[in-house]
């Protein structure tokens, strides 16, 4: 059950917290399934929350990262409206993006709230005992890497909330060639998701893949919607869709939480 | 004779420093063409930055043992220089090791062995360095950028190092087989250079003196040589890494900077009075930078303080990939650029132009368009350089000054202008993936 914060407000409820969806969590078939996959972690673990719906608007990060300040402003100015006439106080967005252009941009424009991302938030509930995991790990033994987002990790300094949430599934984590400071991008960021590649030998997903490939991890997780896109991209590529299953840590916690 | 040599010691001293002074006034006067930006607050971590990052090189220590051999490369140079005042004082009164008799011969032993066995760890990391780019071949040394003046300057910083480590050193030989063979007591020991001895020992008195006299001239006008040379080279960074570090933004690093005429227009169209506490300007819009000079100040000095050292090259993902874009030609190109419009501004007053630009001439199209923004370049930067911020604000002058766009992000603008999201989906439709 999600509710829409328009019909909550006209029920004159509010909620603890807004989950800030995202252009690639609201439309991309793949990145539906983490949204989904978290808006169930919310619901089980009873969490008071609701999504703008329709009033919800691009943040402008790839605007604004091309080099269109114009339309980024116009979106920036939209969303800070809503926002502010909600009178909402904290954000929770499965998108780095999101979550960088509204905790770091929107305040000098008008906008300033709590923002969190979903690797913080699953970690905190999990400390808190919010967050219960099976008994029957089957991932016991399996080896499972993360791969950190540009602007979660080097634009944010967050490394250890995403690695501790997958501590939770008792898999044997390691780490890839280039992690955390080093960490090799997806290739998606300033806009380059939406545009084909510069001239160049190789694709960055696929360079990245191949360090996945190289630490012999069945699962490689990640904690951005843009990433899990180029990833689905990179191993499909590299042919390894049956050797490598690309899972958000959202969806790796909802699959074994009680 | 003496005053002679007294004299030619002062002009030359005078001149050098005049030269140097007069070539960092310049690149002050270049860095100041630069857009204004402020950086005054938060001064106690900006002087703890200058510390831990200037100071200090912590970021170096990623990888210990390249930032222990450039930590005793830096400071045994900088320590080795207090000997230099010995100099200058013996160049100006005409005197011959002047803090022999103030400190004694046992102390000023123990100050000239310290200096000798700096100055040999100096010659041995100088030497590794050379290994590393000219035999070992590191990777972010080979790139295309390197190709020409920046790769002989390097070499040059690090055998001119080679050579005034050795004069220093043979300069001590000199003088302690002086001292055996006109038995002089009250004299001094250099732990290094008596083993040295022997390289001289062979020759007359008036030899050794004519060598330790040579070695004595050549170690000092080298020093000033090496002072004037600096405004040219990457060597640069030993004293701009200073002011670098004070003045590096404190914003986190995935924070774009604002545009406030922007903002300000939007707001104007949207809810006027919104847009009345923003300043307003008469000043014909610009937007982004298309020239060295529409950037910020920083970026000028973020230019000048580059080493040239590439790391953020090597951890570029689109440079990894062979794309065109490597970061760290984005300074060498802005530096390259500054220089140039300053040399013209010398030259030809300050109003002239030459029809260049930083973007196009310079810096390409294809070079801009590769970045990811993911800041990896300006992580590994030891020098708190931000190459992401000069290809951001040349981005923003592509766009919004020329609309030299790729269609995809076109339709990308277009997109988020009329559905509220960079794909095609009607923005009606948000919410649906709740439903199913």
């Amino acid at each position: 059950m999600v509710k829409v914060l328009s019909e909550m407000a006209a029920a004159g409820e509010s909620p603890e917290i807004l989950f800030w969806v995202g252009c690639a969590g609201s439309f991309d078939q793949r990145v539906q399934r983490i949204t989904k996959a978290f808006a169930d972690i919310l619901n089980k673990t009873n969490t008071s929350f609701a999504i703008l719906g329709s009033e919800e608007a691009c943040t402008g990060d790839p605007a604004r990262r091309a080099g269109n300040e114009f339309v980024f402003q116009m979106l920036a100015y939209q969303n800070i409206q809503t926002l502010n006439n909600y009178n909402i106080k904290k954000i929770v967005t499965t998108c780095p993006h999101c979550f960088n252009t509204i905790k770091n941009e929107y305040p000098v424009l008008g906008g300033s709230y709590e923002v969190i991302h979903h690797a913080t938030l699953l970690q905190e509930m999990i400390k808190a005992g919010k967050i219960k995991m099976k008994e029957a790990g089957d991932f016991k033994g399996k080896k499972i890497t993360y791969h950190d987002s540009c602007y979660l990790g080097r634009a944010n300094g967050i490394y250890e909330a995403p690695r501790e949430v997958l501590q939770a599934l008792d898999a044997d984590l390691v780490e890839m060639k280039s992690c955390r400071t080093k960490g090799l991008c997806c290739g998606a960021g300033g806009g380059q998701m939406f545009k084909e590649d510069e001239p160049g030998d190789k694709r960055i997903n696929v360079a990245r893949t191949e360090e996945a490939i190289a630490t012999g991890a069945s699962v490689v997780a990640a904690a951005c919607p843009f990433c899990m896109i180029m990833w689905e991209d990179g191993v499909k590529q590299k042919g390894k869709e049956a050797e490598i299953e690309l899972k958000d840590i959202a969806e790796l916690i909802n699959e074994r939480m009680v | 004779m003496k005053i002679v040599e007294q004299l030619l010691f002062l002009v030359l001293s005078g001149a050098a420093i005049y030269l140097f002074a007069r070539n960092i006034g310049k690149i002050r006067r270049n860095i100041l063409l630069g857009q204004a930006e402020e950086f005054n607050d938060q001064p106690k971590l900006r002087w703890n930055n200058m510390l831990y990052f200037a100071l200090g090189q912590k970021k170096m220590f990623s990888n210990p043992l390249v930032a222990v051999l450039h930590l005793i490369v830096y400071a045994g140079f900088i320590i080795i220089n207090i000997e230099i005042l010995e100099i200058i004082g013996d160049g100006i009164l005409g005197t011959h090791r002047l803090l022999l008799p103030l400190l004694g011969s046992s102390l000023y032993t123990i100050f000239i062995s310290a200096f000798e066995l700096l100055a040999v760890l100096v010659l041995l990391g100088c030497l590794v360095f050379l290994l590393r780019r000219n035999v070992v071949r590191v990777n972010r040394f080979t790139k295309p950028e390197l190709k020409g003046f920046p790769f002989k300057d390097a070499n040059a910083i690090l055998i001119t190092e080679i050579v005034l480590m050795s004069l220093f050193l043979l300069m001590n030989a000199a003088d302690l087989q002086l001292q055996s063979l006109e038995n002089t007591t009250n004299g001094f020991n250099g732990i290094v250079s008596q083993l040295l001895t022997p390289l001289v020992s062979g020759c007359s008195i008036s030899t050794i003196e004519c060598i330790e006299k040579a070695a004595w001239w050549l170690h000092i006008l080298g020093i000033f040589a090496f002072l004037n040379y600096l405004p040219y080279s990457k060597h640069l960074h030993i004293l701009l890494a200073f002011p670098n570090a004070y003045y590096a933004r404190l914003t986190p690093i995935g924070k774009m900077s604002n545009m406030p005429m922007i903002e300000r227009e939007v707001k104007l169209m949207m809810q006027p009075e919104l847009a009345a506490d923003l300043p307003a300007s008469d000043a014909p819009m610009k937007f982004g930078a298309k020239d060295a000079t529409d950037l910020s100040w920083k970026s000028i000095l973020d230019a000048y303080s580059c080493s040239e050292c590439g790391r953020c090259t090597a951890a570029c993902p689109a440079n990894q990939t062979s794309k065109k874009l490597s970061p760290r030609k984005i300074m060498m190109d802005t530096r390259d650029r500054i220089t140039e419009i300053g040399k013209n501004i010398d030259q030809h007053g300050p109003t002239y132009t030459d029809n260049k630009k930083l973007l196009g001439d310079y810096i390409s199209v294809e070079e801009l368009r590769a970045c990811t923004t993911c800041n990896a370049c300006v992580q590994e930067c030891p020098l708190l350089i931000s190459p992401l911020n000069i290809i951001l604000e040349l981005r923003r002058s592509l766009v919004m000054e020329d609309s030299n766009v790729p269609n995809e992000w076109a339709m990308m603008f277009g997109n988020m202008e009329n559905n509220q999201a960079p794909w095609k989906f009607s923005n009606e439709d948000r919410g649906n993936w709740a439903k199913s």
